[in-house]
């Protein structure tokens, strides 16, 4: 069965993706709420896995929430927590529910989360869990045993444009390209020359491309995502625009950077659609989607 | 290369010689002493801090090599005071621990952490290269192990956490694969980088791992 959101994919809509975070803890309503907030205004919604490595609910457990709400879901799934074994297992799982996407991530070292004395497995890397899955849609497991039954998903993979140096992402985003990746989202945009550049190198394969977009909510958010963020720089007018902000005001500056930077991508053509990152704003992405005309 | 250790803090210590009375202190004469963790000067500096938790240091000794199989002949050496100590105080890396473990009657304790076999890039100055992974793959990395360099492992390109060559859980550590593109590209062989690695076979020798050399033991070459 062919996912719906790789229908989207296929089509020459802007396509519109969000993520959100499972609770840390069994109180799901606040995500419900965001789901049932989004769930008319995007293609598809991701669920986070561990995002920063931070333990909550599983990502499963939160993509079935939205497919059981009837939005199209996306399952993020890290290397970071599992092996080969495991991974498998909750693929079949995921195909078993009718999850039919999957985002397929390295993911953050443990070190830099709340468990920070866990065990990193990164038994496979994201490029060799892109292969794993068309492994087992040929219906071999990663073993070379027989699936009875098999899986299907469509694949997707992420890129960091600002990378320092570039060149050696390029490298893995071929990879990613050659083992089955049929879209990318991207770390956040704030520098459309910067990205623009990016895409002219990436324009030659034929896969979709959906720059990420972070909702700045304050100054210090700004910043911080400026000094700290790996490949991420926010330009200096758009950090003087925040800090010019006044109080209370931070987050409506930031979704009005963010709507924006949507606004011209789409209008440029630059790339295939956008994946909006409001971390604690889910509330404010639909304004911000109505303010980019979307 | 050498094995690379750091003592434990002196209140840990305190904890494992609580039911002891006479400790002996064993030193080593090669990495320890290289990493100044357990020489001369660190088995001595020892003996007053067990004397300062009202112990009796009945005797130690500094092995050449602590690890090696001379090491119970040197042991056998020192038998009066050590026969007499409740305990061994091992200042050496694990293997030498281990060494002590095996020959003496006694509890053997040791007073540092094993982190790493650490390569020697100047003075003083250690550095993991190697995960002894039985798989080597450095003739395709321009020297440098990706499993060991990079924090995550990885085998197939820098994650997304690498940032201006440097890696995001440490802004002073090289990101591996920056590294290793950098050398590919410099010899002109970056068509290394782009084949995606299969995944590593983690039991290319069975854990616990161990080799016979029957040649090498029968003083025959091989």
């Amino acid at each position: 069965m062919i996912s719906q959101f790789s229908r989207y994919l296929d089509s020459d809509e802007f396509v519109v993706t969000c993520e959100i975070g499972p609770p840390k803890g069994t109180n799901t309503e606040p995500m419900e709420h965001h789901i049932d907030l989004l769930r008319d205004r995007v293609h598809a919604i991701n669920v986070t896995d561990h995002q920063g490595s931070v333990m909550r609910l599983s990502s499963i457990a939160g993509a079935l929430a939205v497919k059981e709400r009837e939005a199209e879901p996306i399952l993020q799934m890290t290397c970071r927590d599992r092996n080969r074994l495991a991974l498998q297992a909750d693929l079949l799982f995921a195909h078993s529910r009718g999850l039919s996407n999957v985002l397929c991530l390295t993911g953050d070292a443990v070190v830099v989360g709340d468990h920070a004395e866990a065990k990193d497995v990164f038994d496979l890397d994201s490029v060799q869990l892109l292969e794993l899955i068309e492994t087992m849609e040929s219906g071999r497991d990663a073993a070379g045993g027989k699936l009875n039954g098999g899986v299907q998903f469509c694949r997707g993979a992420v890129v960091t444009p600002g990378a320092d140096p570039l060149e050696p992402q390029l490298i893995k985003y071929e990879m990613k390209v050659e083992a089955g990746a049929e879209f990318f989202q991207t770390q956040a945009v704030f520098d459309l020359d910067s990205f623009s550049s990016f895409m002219d190198k990436v324009r030659q394969y034929e896969v979709k491309v959906l720059a990420g977009i972070l909702v700045l909510t304050s100054y210090r958010m700004a910043r911080f995502v400026h000094n700290n963020l790996p490949g991420i720089r926010v330009p200096e007018p758009l950090l003087q625009e925040m800090k010019a902000a006044p109080k209370g005001e931070g987050l409506s500056t930031g979704m009005n950077i963010a709507a924006r930077t949507i606004a011209a991508l789409r209008e440029k053509g630059m790339c295939d659609g956008v994946h909006v990152m409001a971390i604690n704003a889910e509330e404010a992405v639909p304004d911000i989607l109505d303010a980019a005309g979307l | 290369m050498k094995s690379i250790t750091k003592a434990k803090p002196l209140e840990e210590l305190a904890g494992y010689l609580e039911p002891f009375n006479r400790i002996y202190i064993l030193g080593c004469g090669t990495c320890a002493t290289m990493t100044g963790t357990g020489g001369v000067d660190q088995v001595v500096q020892m003996k007053e801090h067990v004397q300062e938790m009202n112990k009796w240091v009945t005797g130690w000794l500094v092995m050449p090599t602590a690890c090696d199989e001379m090491a119970p002949a040197d042991m056998e050496r020192a038998a009066g005071n050590l026969d007499y100590a409740d305990c061994a105080l091992a200042m050496s890396c694990a293997m030498g621990v281990h060494r002590a473990a095996e020959s003496l009657q006694k509890p053997v304790i040791p007073a540092l952490d094993t982190l790493f076999v650490g390569l020697e890039e100047e003075p003083g100055h250690f550095r993991e290269v190697c995960d002894q992974c039985g798989q080597c793959v450095l003739g395709e990395t321009a020297g440098i192990c990706p499993l060991t360099a990079c924090h995550k492992g990885l085998l197939n390109g820098p994650c997304g956490g690498t940032d201006g060559g440097k890696c995001e859980v440490d802004s002073d550590r090289d990101c591996a694969f920056t590294v290793i593109y950098e050398r590919l590209k410099a010899q002109g062989r970056l068509d290394l980088m782009r084949g995606a690695r299969s995944p590593r076979n983690y039991h290319v020798t069975l854990s616990p791992r161990r080799a016979v050399f029957n040649d090498v033991h029968d003083g025959r070459l091989p």
